[in-house]
């Protein structure tokens, strides 16, 4: 039996490791997506005062903490059983979309576009984003940089840290707008409505004028027919910030609908022995192993997820770019993988669109940004949707508000076992008897999970774009025949 | 490396890289934005997980020595952040801890209040969505059908980096503020006199009080503490006045007050400024001296209504601190 095994390729909160296991004649048997890390942030935020574990949990990730500062800031205001006033609440989503269009601009320009505008199997060494920006002009690339760090200040600015986001307190923010700041940010908002609107021309003008990228989105092993995740607002189009979770079927019928006190009813969590990251499924459904279908419980919370859930944007551009995705690729919902892409533009619209809204708002300079907090403290469960997924934070706590109990599901754990479905279906499909595994075939299997922008790509922040891969050969006794790799 | 600069001066060879960390310490050095370009200029970065294809096969080809500069970013929590722990330690001339945790344990350090069993126990068993009736764990050694997996070893004790192998310099903060690592940097290109071995850099040596721009008055006097939430801040009286837990005092500067621009209290990601050995036996003789009773019974109800002082005051420090875990 040969065995291939990539280790590592960068992580979540740790080191992804992906074991490919063929048989005799070459075709791949298994794979195993491995995460060899845990950090255990559920237990050492027990003893900890509940708004203190706001700050604590943006260090689960330090490229997405605004997601995490986002839902347990929600956790600690049901906690307190209070809602933001109107303010915070507007200020707190301003600083979210703002998270969003960094986010996005980065993965797209980083780490998905060097796939689509240099080539899928253009030569490794320009596969990166300065190859990326050695095809469409330094111009475009300095706009990339520049609208990412814009959206940096703007986090920078309502944040207080620039990182690890220091902003919410329970029932409100810690920090108001000034007019001056506001017409700063509205400014700002415009260009990002501008860099997404060419975004996505770009990927209009790139990939779907282009054949072969569309025969790959299409065609190509990178389709799963599974369950569809995601946050609506109560006219169902897709909210990052607030909103009720709507799952579908792999036809698009709506399989439940709930607030994020009920989660539990829906999604449970399996442990397998072989990684430290444990599998999210749909409980109503179970978990009948790594299998697509109806009767599977497997699903995924993605851009495209949220999209497929949604029945459209809630703002008019992003909203018009959705109905003509779903018409281009044939109706909702979509399950080709890297239509994720698309989607993740979609919303990167949307985010912009949205913080240009609440730029304008005039409650968003207002001055209430706490509410009173006199109910006892108990139990509270947030939701948001992360860059990556649908985050669930949920903390019991004792009558000082000091926490007792923390469960979290985050985003890309969500799709760990969709990861590892689209991993296998692309080996299986790119490696076979006769085929030289070369540094190509290893960018196509590494394109099934780079879609999942899981937050072990740190897509935001890949510079030279290409993960590390290397792929031994490896005969039954471990020894390794050949390795292959990118360097 | 062939590639040299116009003055024919070899480029410094550099590694980052990332033990147990969230990550943010490489976000910290891709945030000097275009300067990285500059960077580029001046460095070959040999080993960059985050960034880079360079394998750890290839750093265990790499002469000893080899990188000039290695930043690792990340505390010690398996087998894997301690292997290449050590092999990076082999393979630089200057090997830097970056960041709280690599410095301190920082975050993930927490984890020492409690232990690996409590962990695994809470994760994989007592999780209120986790369905595991047979107590499956992750295990270091799995034989599936195919053939056998293998994951690092976690290990009871988060350690920091200095806990682990001989460490040159430490650049502290979570993430450190880019600005101090761009100054370390060029003065490391420039091939300016390092300060002695061991030494904290890329900070200031002084506290945080004596650089913050919140209204300090004599008069730090309090009857009780409260909880951040529980005052009105008005944006700029000094938090300790306010009777607001902040470990200014205890803490080195050269953060750049980023928390205490977003109107929260200070919790010490950049270490004990440089008098100081334990943060946490400063802070306690700090909020000793502000408390306005003279009654031992009178003070005791003082310190006791400060809630989680272990969990505040050692929270990016308990693993380098003179605690290192909780006796469990």
């Amino acid at each position: 039996m040969n065995r291939y095994t990539i280790d590592p390729i960068t992580r979540l909160e740790g080191h992804g490791k992906i074991e490919i296991f063929c048989n005799d004649d070459g075709e791949v048997d298994n794979v195993y997506f491995q995460v060899p890390e845990l950090r255990g942030f559920e237990k050492f935020c027990e003893g900890r005062a509940v708004e203190e574990v706001s700050q604590i949990v943006t260090k689960i990730c330090g490229v997405c903490p605004g997601c995490h500062h986002m839902a347990s800031g929600k956790a600690a205001d049901a906690v307190f059983g209070v809602e933001p006033p109107p303010t915070a609440r507007k200020l707190r989503e301003l600083f979210y979309m703002a998270h969003f269009v960094h986010s996005h601009i980065a993965h797209f320009y980083a780490l998905a576009a060097p796939d689509f505008v240099v080539g899928p199997s253009a030569p490794k060494a320009e596969r990166n984003v300065l190859g990326v920006i050695a095809k469409v002009g330094k111009e475009i690339g300095t706009e990339v940089l520049k609208q990412r760090r814009i959206a940096q200040e703007i986090q920078a600015l309502l944040g207080g840290h620039q990182t690890h986001v220091v902003m919410n307190t329970p029932g409100g923010v810690r920090r108001g707008l000034s007019e001056d700041e506001r017409k700063d940010i509205e400014e700002k908002a415009r260009g990002f409505v501008e860099f997404a609107k060419f975004s996505l021309k770009l990927f209009n003008d790139v990939v779907l004028q282009n054949k072969t990228y569309v025969d790959i989105i299409l065609n190509g092993p990178y389709k799963l027919d599974i369950y569809s995740m995601g946050l609506v607002d109560k006219n169902n189009k897709v909210n990052f910030y607030d909103g009720k979770v709507r799952v579908v079927d792999p036809e698009g019928k709506e399989h439940c609908k709930y607030a994020p006190n009920e989660y539990r009813e829906y999604v449970a969590e399996r442990v397998e022995p072989w990684t430290y990251l444990k599998f999210p499924y749909l409980k109503k459904v179970g978990w009948k192993g790594f299998v697509e279908g109806k009767d599977s419980g497997v699903y995924q919370a993605t851009p495209l997820s949220r999209l497929n859930v949604a029945d459209g944007m809630a703002t008019p551009l992003a909203h018009a770019q959705y109905e003509k995705m779903y018409e281009t690729l044939g109706g909702k919902p979509v399950h080709h993988t890297l239509a994720m892409h698309w989607a993740r533009l979609i919303e990167l619209l949307y985010a912009a669109e949205h913080c240009l809204e609440l730029a304008q708002d005039p409650e968003i300079t207002g001055k209430n940004l706490q509410a009173k907090l006199d109910k006892t403290p108990k139990e509270g469960v947030g939701i948001v949707e992360a860059q990556r997924g649908t985050l669930t934070h949920h903390y019991w706590t004792d009558d000082k508000g000091i926490v007792t109990k923390a469960n979290i599901i985050v985003g890309t754990t969500n799709n760990n076992a969709a990861i590892c479905m689209s991993l296998k279906k692309a080996a299986q499909a790119l490696i076979k008897k006769g085929v030289t595994v070369d540094d190509g075939i290893l960018n196509m299997v590494e394109m099934a999970f780079r879609a999942y922008d899981p937050c072990f790509s740190c897509a935001t922040h890949s510079l030279p774009g290409t993960m590390p891969l290397v792929v031994n050969f490896r005969d039954k006794d471990n020894n390794i025949l050949r390795t292959v790799k990118r360097d | 490396m062939a590639n040299k600069n116009e003055n024919t001066k070899p480029k410094l060879k550099m590694a980052v890289y990332w033990g147990a960390a969230c990550g943010g310490c490489c976000v910290s050095v891709l945030d000097v934005h275009e300067a990285l370009f500059d960077v580029v200029a001046a460095a070959d970065l040999v080993f960059w997980p985050i960034a880079l294809d360079t394998k750890y096969k290839d750093v265990e080809e790499m002469p000893d020595g080899h990188i000039d500069l290695t930043l690792f970013n990340g505390a010690v929590r398996n087998s894997e952040n301690e292997h290449i722990a050590k092999l990076l330690r082999k393979k630089s001339k200057i090997l830097v801890a970056y960041g709280s945790c690599a410095h301190m344990g920082g975050i993930p350090g927490l984890a020492n209040f409690s232990t690996k069993e409590a962990i695994f126990k809470r994760v994989y068993e007592e999780s209120e969505s986790t369905v595991n009736p047979g107590k499956v764990r992750p295990q270091p050694e799995f034989e599936v059908p195919e053939g056998k997996l293998y994951l690092p070893v976690f290990y009871n004790d988060v350690r920091t980096l200095g806990q682990v192998v001989d460490v040159d310099y430490y650049i502290p903060g979570c993430p450190p503020q880019t600005e101090r690592l761009v100054e370390v940097f060029m003065a490391i290109v420039k091939g300016e006199e390092l300060p002695p071995k061991g030494s904290v850099i890329g900070a200031r040596a002084k506290s945080q009080c004596e650089e913050c721009s919140r209204k300090k008055s004599e008069n730090k006097l309090v009857k009780r503490f409260y909880r951040p939430w529980q005052v009105e801040d008005d944006g700029e009286t000094c938090f300790l006045e306010q009777g607001v837990i902040c470990l200014g005092p205890a803490t080195r500067s050269g953060c750049g007050y980023r928390c205490i621009k977003g109107n929260a209290p200070c919790r010490g990601c950049y270490g004990p400024s440089p008098d100081i050995t334990d943060p946490g036996a400063k802070m306690m003789s700090a909020i000793a001296t502000m408390i306005d009773a003279n009654d031992p019974e009178d003070i005791q109800k003082v310190v006791d209504n400060i809630d989680d002082p272990a969990g505040t005051f050692y929270r990016f420090s308990l693993p380098g601190s003179i605690l290192r875990r909780k006796m469990t």
